[in-house]
């Protein structure tokens, strides 16, 4: 866990007082909504359908058991009891009163977490692995160097009104959980031959209506050089991305026209000039965060407890387990993903009791820490295997041990056409329809890894060009529609799906999935072949004979 | 719009010539970049002082042969949703060396001021009167600052690794 020191503390406070000042002035009619619109975008207000909706940041997704009461307190108080997990390491609330929001967010800086930047055209809640400091095998902590980051990026006086929003995530493994390929800035975190710590730096991915895959701009930079290499980035896309069209603002489409190499010669330009000043990170600094950064006191404990070696009995157990149970770099322990994927319900969704009991049970067992993923799941990161069985006993009774996570009902899905005012068509009922056709735990073991990301509408919340099958609601004659894809993925092989054909209403989209899943178990080599892995070796074809020849 | 020029609101000397309009006889003349460019020589030799206005799509870099002799700067922010001229003016302050007054001038709003103290401005044409009244009180609105620019103020890197260091010396 980082902790927040003074200094911190009153940034975020300081914040609060000058939003309580900015909605004064809206409520009094002294801002415009034009004037204020921006503002409270800043702050993570968004204007929705029927509220406003409130997007608070859990940087690199890392929360503590008050932290996550705090948003169970929020979710009680000012608003409907529960929360949404969203794709980005962020938590949103949906039916928030205006006048209410700055008491809310004083009662979150309490606890230290503020809602600055995680909307507006600036620099966004920096993400980054959910498994950090616990993956075995990763290059070191990544979240040191996010937090770095997450402090430089925050209220930055030059990068505070950009042509676009702006995202940056960082992985330090070489299995990229944090999506580092679909973000205006991707960091993997790498050692050079001298065994100094630097980045491999990706830029100008995204998704929404112009998709692109990351790409290489430089090799390595080295860790004291990040800052000021981010710096140049920015300032080049800040001085020459397009203003006159908001689709084409984005990073990607100034990094598209103007191909890589000639991006990486302006940006490399602009760098020269600012490396070695006040930008370069000292030594000192790195270690005063890393220092900040306090990991559990694990105890020395058996690979293979006799608690775990009993409930291995236990069928239900087993199968929760072998989906949701990762290995951890300390012998004994474990990381456990909480599915908040339940049959039937909106992916994402914790109540206010779920929160407080997960809070609850991140004390008993995984030293006071949770984690936030970008599938919309939460983890347990420090959980000693002989707890397994107990920790598993109390999520079933919360309803949050479904045995899914990474299977067919894992479903990525944004609020779509329920909550959204930029949705042509909904994305719940969709996921719900999806998870009760796949209920069944054998079959949905049976096809085994697969991912479905839907989105209800282009801007791709839901990240439906990387979902392994992606859905993307459209309209079309006042109806909604929808496009299947499929091959996409977010990780290090990370690709964007292919069309399988026209689209299709709502009523037929579980039927067709249903589909292409029959073909994929008609088409795949061997029980282990992924469906991600089948569909890169035959292509489209196959699957798209399969959807259209009888409809 | 009134003027706010070292913290108070102040009256704004400068005359705003557009890029036709008849040059005066004396007096401080703010006149558009292109104008500026073309007409350097003639418009430095005058008595008054002289500034620029900028537009924030132009490089900022042909101004500099000129740094030295003009009085204002003045950059631009159409609407206040873009940033572009935050660089410009660090450009000219950190890179550049600008000493002389740096001004914001289109839609500036109280909410802007921190940001703009910090890019390095210190003059501003203020869209609303209360906004350029409460300029003080607003400016004094952060005491902490992640990220290092050209205004001298503490990172809260730095303040750390000092607090660190005061606390080594005295144990």
């Amino acid at each position: 866990m980082y902790a927040y020191d003074e200094i911190d503390r009153t940034l975020v406070n300081e914040r609060v007082s000058e939003f309580r000042d900015q909605v004064k002035r809206r409520l009094s009619g002294e801002l415009t909504e034009d004037e204020f619109k921006i503002l409270r975008l800043q702050n993570g207000v968004y204007l929705q359908l029927h509220a406003y909706m409130f997007r608070v940041a859990i940087p690199y997704g890392t929360l503590a058991t008050n932290q996550l009461r705090a948003l169970a307190h929020v979710a009680r108080k000012y608003d409907r009891g529960y929360g949404h997990f969203t794709t980005r390491q962020n938590i949103q609330f949906n039916w928030i009163k205006l006048a209410e929001l700055p008491d809310a967010l004083a009662d979150l800086a309490e606890v230290g977490i503020h809602a600055m930047q995680t909307s507006g055209n600036n620099m966004r809640n920096v993400t980054s692995d959910q498994w950090a400091g616990v993956a075995p095998g990763e290059i070191e902590d990544p979240r040191i160097w996010s937090e770095l980051i997450r402090q430089h990026t925050t209220l930055h006086p030059e990068f505070s009104f950009l042509p676009r929003k702006f995202k940056i995530a960082i992985t330090a493994s070489d299995h990229d959980r944090a999506a580092i390929k679909i973000h205006d800035i991707g960091l993997k975190l790498i050692k050079n031959e001298k065994g100094e710590t630097g980045f491999e730096v990706l830029v100008g991915g995204g998704l929404g209506r112009t998709p692109f895959i990351g790409k290489t701009i430089k090799h390595f930079v080295h860790g004291r050089d990040i800052l000021s290499y981010i710096e140049a980035i920015l300032r080049v896309y800040n001085q020459y991305g397009r203003r006159d069209n908001i689709y084409k603002a984005r990073i990607k489409i100034l990094v598209h026209e103007l191909g890589i190499e000639k991006f990486s010669r302006e940006v490399e330009e602009e760098w020269q000039h600012i490396r070695n000043s006040s930008l370069q990170i000292d030594d000192e600094v790195i270690e005063d965060i890393r220092s900040r950064f306090t990991y559990p006191s694990y105890e020395k404990l058996p690979h293979m407890p006799d608690e775990l070696r009993q409930a291995a009995a236990d069928a239900d157990f087993e199968a929760w387990r072998k989906n949701s149970v990762a290995p951890h770099k300390v012998q004994g322990y474990s990381i456990v993903t909480i599915s908040l994927k339940p049959i039937g319900a909106p992916p994402g969704d914790a109540t206010a009791e779920q929160m407080d009991a997960l809070a609850d049970l991140a004390d008993k067992y995984s030293f006071g820490e949770i984690r936030v993923g970008h599938e919309q799941n939460l983890a347990l990161p420090h959980v000693a295997k002989r707890d397994l069985p107990a920790l598993w006993k109390a999520l079933d009774k919360l309803g949050l041990a479904t045995p899914n996570v990474n299977l067919i009902t894992d479903i990525i899905a944004c609020p779509g056409l329920d909550y959204c005012s930029l949705a042509n068509a909904r994305s719940i009922p969709i996921a719900q329809e999806l998870t009760r056709r796949f209920a069944n735990h054998e079959l949905a073991n049976l096809i085994g890894r697969l991912h479905i990301n839907i989105s209800g509408c282009i801007n791709a919340c839901g990240h439906h060009h990387v979902g392994h099958i992606g859905i993307l609601g459209v309209e079309k004659n006042g109806e909604e529609v929808y496009q299947i894809t499929i091959g996409g993925r977010a990780d290090e092989g990370a690709a964007l799906g292919n069309l399988i054909g026209p689209g299709v209403k709502f009523d037929e989209v579980a039927d067709v999935i249903e589909d292409v899943v029959e073909a994929y178990l008609a088409l795949r080599e061997r029980p282990d072949e992924l469906f991600i892995d089948t569909v890169k070796r035959l292509g489209v074809e196959p699957f798209k004979e399969r959807v259209y020849a009888t409809r | 719009m009134p003027l706010v020029n070292g913290g108070k609101i102040a009256d704004d000397s400068f005359a705003k010539l557009a890029v036709d309009t008849p040059l005066p006889e004396g007096g401080d003349i703010l006149v558009p970049a292109e104008r500026f460019l073309g007409e350097a020589d003639a418009l430095l030799k005058r008595t008054g002082k002289v500034g620029v206005i900028w537009p924030n799509n132009r490089d900022i870099g042909e101004l500099v042969p000129y740094l030295g002799k003009i009085a204002v700067v003045a950059l631009v922010f159409p609407t206040f949703r873009d940033g572009r001229a935050y660089s410009q003016a660090r450009l000219l302050r950190e890179r550049y060396n600008y000493r002389g007054e740096l001004r914001a001038t289109g839609q500036i709003l109280r909410d802007q001021f921190v940001f703009m103290l910090r890019a390095g401005f210190d003059s501003f044409e203020v869209k609303k009167q209360a906004d350029a009244e409460a300029f003080m009180q607003t400016a004094k609105r952060y005491s902490v600052f992640y990220q290092p620019t050209g205004d001298g103020r503490i990172t809260a890197l730095h303040r750390r690794m000092q607090l660190r260091h005061s606390e080594g010396v005295g144990t």
